[in-house]
């Protein structure tokens, strides 16, 4: 008897089916992935496990016992825990009370909350992860994103669930970050828990699970013991299409320095950054989270300045102390959290799409509004943005799509051609993958220059035509793409922490 | 993260127009309308001249207010101190009459309007800080000066002030109201078709993405709240001019007014929501029912409760279902 056994469940949202007849097991202590495109129907699934939504038709046994999952917080009693990919935390409270919440330590009296016993408590938990540098006391918002994955996760372990949904856990993690999870996942089944994991990362499936499933337009397509599927099957299964279509193959022609950065230094943050971008190049940047990458990023377009150093566009030296220095230079910013920084989510297409560029369309002011509707909507055709049509909130298109639009806003300022990818790709499926790629290639070829910056290791080295390596905050290595391999991109950006991974 | 939220796009349904297929607003101005048909058939004094153009007044004050109100709150802020503006103009532009011609003083009292405006706007943008407490601050120390500039005696106010401003007509219309009528449309057209309103839209559902789209957030957050300090002066001067004097206590409270008419037109507080014509809605339906509760000789106190009970109304008919 299967210990979650899942039958015919089938769920439809205004008419549309989400879910039809998904049925599954999973014994205890194995990690099932769940895979599929964007839209294939996962979250949904979780949601129905996790008591969010309820399904249609079709049951849901755990133990053989049939349960219904009525909402979040009786899914929690049932021992069902989710970490979402979008962050539940608060971000104003402290992390111990964060991981702790609903169940803090009391003194005797239970409204006299045990403050110093909460701190070792919620430590305690961050310890058992490996995340032992993460202050209990901070709070949440003073954290970077992947360590508010890590408590997300930790304050999921806290409630010692039987069933642990991870979803996409690891879009924003670290490779070191995601080995230390690995181990924590590991222990845990073998601890009878059983894991659920959704993730992109093909890799990560093929080293963390034991049994896959693959949906397909909401139909459970593939079911499969990992040992028995091979990659091709796997991502046939999920998008009809084979692996060597990814990455684009391109010959890099570089011309004329167009970026370049000289003795960049932000004080405490990065220093002494060297390099230079060309046109009709992909320069790539790997580093761990924390190396300073994305902060480079942010310092070449002005999002939060360099202290030191000199940043040249075309040979001339440019004072670049907010973004809107780095766009008057022609340098576009792609930014790694699409929904914090990139996009205004509640406004339409239209708005998102035009924001950079309505001085284009524009007369002392005055907007003119059929111009930027007829040159945005014109660049979203021309990235096969879907659906078309401006005038829906950016909300409702999916990841790839809401990509797109951000390029799109940088596109439609003529003169830019400096674009800083900052993860571009986190959190999207497949499919748009590959398209994000051939715009990156699409951009080189028309000259522009690429700045992309991943954590990533398979996209850095699949994309780039030199590949920046960080490490504390400074660069470590430039390789050329005939050096490149995993092995050695891994060990200079772990360093002398290359022994603890392999331990 | 994102398929959670694909939804059927089957219909093209535009959400930049949302409000307007709103139930809710359809549910408004049927309320509106029977409000009307049941008070002219009710009372034989609702439909006369005399009523409409005392309903234009009442809508007048709040009118201004609340058109302020809106694009101050469109960027995720909100304006306490319009009340307190609203007052001070007032009063400067009657005080300020035995110095100078009333033009001049009207002229004054407007722009340090805008200037205490533009004050609000640079503090909250320089200094990062909470709209609210910003504006409670200048609206409590406003409040304050007022009483004391307020103790200086009096003098007669030039007759052309009353009679060109608060007290006159064009046409059937009376000049507050006709005023509102041309500010309107001026701000809907400063919302929607500049770049700056559009910048405050977007400001209030993502200030960040809209400062690394390299634009000049401050410019436009103080724009927001010099239209808004202009706007509550605006009101002030005509509310002087039509009763002919000027007193220190007077606009206090009007802050939540507007707020209110913000909130029954369907603007959200914390910015991403809210259009011209449902802050119209929001100030007529405001109106009318003080108007006919008025007629009906209810007591005040019963008029603060309903209006409480509709702005509760109006926010849970707008709650996102999901």
């Amino acid at each position: 008897m299967a210990a979650l056994s899942v039958n015919n469940v089938s769920k439809t949202y205004d008419g549309n089916p989400a879910l039809r007849n998904v049925s599954f097991t999973v014994d205890s202590g194995r990690v099932l992935a769940v895979c599929g495109e964007n839209g294939a129907g996962k979250s949904t699934l979780i949601k129905i496990l996790s008591g969010a939504v309820q399904p249609e038709a079709g049951e849901i046994a755990l133990a053989g016992k049939p349960v219904a999952i009525r909402d979040p917080r009786n899914a929690i009693e049932l021992g069902i825990r989710t970490v979402y990919q979008e962050l539940s935390l608060l971000p104003h409270i402290s992390v111990a009370e964060n991981i702790l919440l609903g169940k803090m330590p009391h003194r005797r009296l239970n409204w006299w909350v045990d403050w110093p016993r909460a701190y070792v408590v919620a430590a305690d938990e961050l310890a058992g992860f490996g995340f032992d540098r993460i202050d209990v006391r901070a709070l949440v918002s003073e954290l970077s994103v992947s360590e508010q994955q890590v408590v997300e996760i930790a304050k999921a372990l806290a409630g010692q669930p039987k069933i642990l949904i991870l979803d996409e856990p690891t879009s924003i993690l670290s490779a070191r970050e995601t080995g230390i999870l690995f181990g924590k996942v590991r222990k845990l089944t073998a601890a009878g828990i059983i894991v659920i994991y959704i993730s992109h990362r093909l890799e990560e499936i093929f080293e963390i699970s034991d049994e896959v499933i693959v949906l397909k337009d909401g139909v459970n397509v593939l079911a499969a013991k990992t040992e028995n599927l091979t990659r091709d099957a796997l991502i046939h299964a999920m998008v009809g299409r084979s692996l060597a279509a990814i990455y684009p193959t391109r010959i890099a022609r570089p011309r004329a320095t167009l970026l370049e950065c000289r003795s960049l230094c932000r004080a405490g943050v990065f220093k002494d950054v060297n390099f230079s971008v060309r046109a009709g190049e992909i320069v790539g940047m790997f580093g761990l989270v924390g190396s300073g990458r994305t902060d480079v990023a942010r310092a070449l377009f002005g999002a939060t300045p360099a202290t030191s150093g000199q940043i040249l566009v075309s040979g001339a030296p440019v004072a670049v102390t907010r973004p809107a220095d780095a766009i008057a230079n022609g340098i576009a910013f792609v930014t790694e959290d699409r929904k914090r920084d990139g996009l205004a989510l509640d406004l339409s297409v239209l708005d998102n799409g035009g924001l950079a560029s309505m001085d284009r369309v524009s007369r002392r002011g005055v907007l003119n509004r059929k111009l930027q509707h007829k040159i945005v909507e014109a660049k979203l055709d021309a990235l096969a943005v879907r659906p078309r049509g401006v005038s829906r909130a950016v909300r409702q298109l999916s990841g790839g799509n809401q990509q797109k639009v951000v390029l799109a806003k940088w596109l439609l300022l003529d003169h830019t051609r400096i674009f800083i990818f900052d993860e571009p790709t986190r959190g999207v499926d497949i499919a748009t993958k590959v398209e994000i790629y051939r715009m990156m290639a699409d951009l080189v070829s028309a000259e522009s220059a690429v700045l992309l910056i991943s954590s990533e290791m398979p996209e850095a080295i699949g994309m780039s035509d030199r590949l920046l390596i960080m490490r504390s905050g400074r660069i470590v290595a430039a390789l050329e793409r005939s050096e490149l391999s995993m092995e050695r991109v891994f060990a200079l950006a772990v360093g002398v922490e290359i022994d603890r991974m392999t331990a | 993260m994102t398929n959670a939220v694909r939804k059927p796009l089957a219909t093209e349904t535009a959400p930049s127009r949302r409000a307007r297929f709103d139930p809710a607003n359809v549910g408004f101005a049927v309320a509106i309308l029977v409000l009307v048909v049941f008070a002219s058939v009710a009372t034989d004094t609702f439909l006369t001249a005399r009523n409409i153009v005392s309903i234009s007044r009442q809508i007048v004050t709040n009118g201004f207010l609340s058109l302020g109100m809106l694009v101050v709150v469109l960027t995720g802020g909100i304006d306490l101190s319009v009340g307190s503006i609203l007052a001070f103009a007032g009063l400067l532009a009657t005080g300020l009459q035995q110095q100078m011609p009333f033009p001049a003083a009207i002229l004054i009292a407007l722009l340090i309007g805008l200037a205490v405006g533009l004050l609000n706007g640079f503090i909250i943008a320089q200094f990062r800080l909470q709209p609210f407490i910003v504006t409670l601050a200048t609206m409590g120390s406003l409040r304050g000066l007022l009483y004391v500039y307020s103790a200086t005696p009096k003098y007669p106010i030039d007759p052309l002030f009353r009679s060109l401003l608060g007290g006159g007509f064009i046409g059937p219309l009376p000049v507050p109201a006709l005023l509102l009528l041309l500010a309107a449309p001026v701000v809907w057209f400063y919302l929607n078709h500049t770049t700056s309103g559009r910048a405050v839209y977007a400001i209030g559902v993502n200030q960040e993405a809209v400062r690394l789209a390299g634009i000049d957030v401050h410019r436009h957050l103080l724009a927001a709240y010099g239209i808004s300090g202009l706007l509550a002066a605006l009101a002030g001067v005509l509310l002087a001019s039509r009763l002919g004097i000027a007193q220190p206590s007077v606009g206090i409270g009007y802050e939540l007014d507007a707020i209110a008419a913000v909130v029954i037109g369907g603007g959200i507080l914390g910015g991403g929501g809210g259009t011209v014509a449902g802050v119209a809605g929001g100030v007529l339906a405001l109106a009318m029912v003080d108007n006919v509760l008025n007629l009906f000789n209810v007591e005040s106190y019963y008029q603060q409760f309903l209006k409480g009970l509709i702005i509760l109304v109006a926010v849970l008919a707008r709650r996102k279902k999901d």
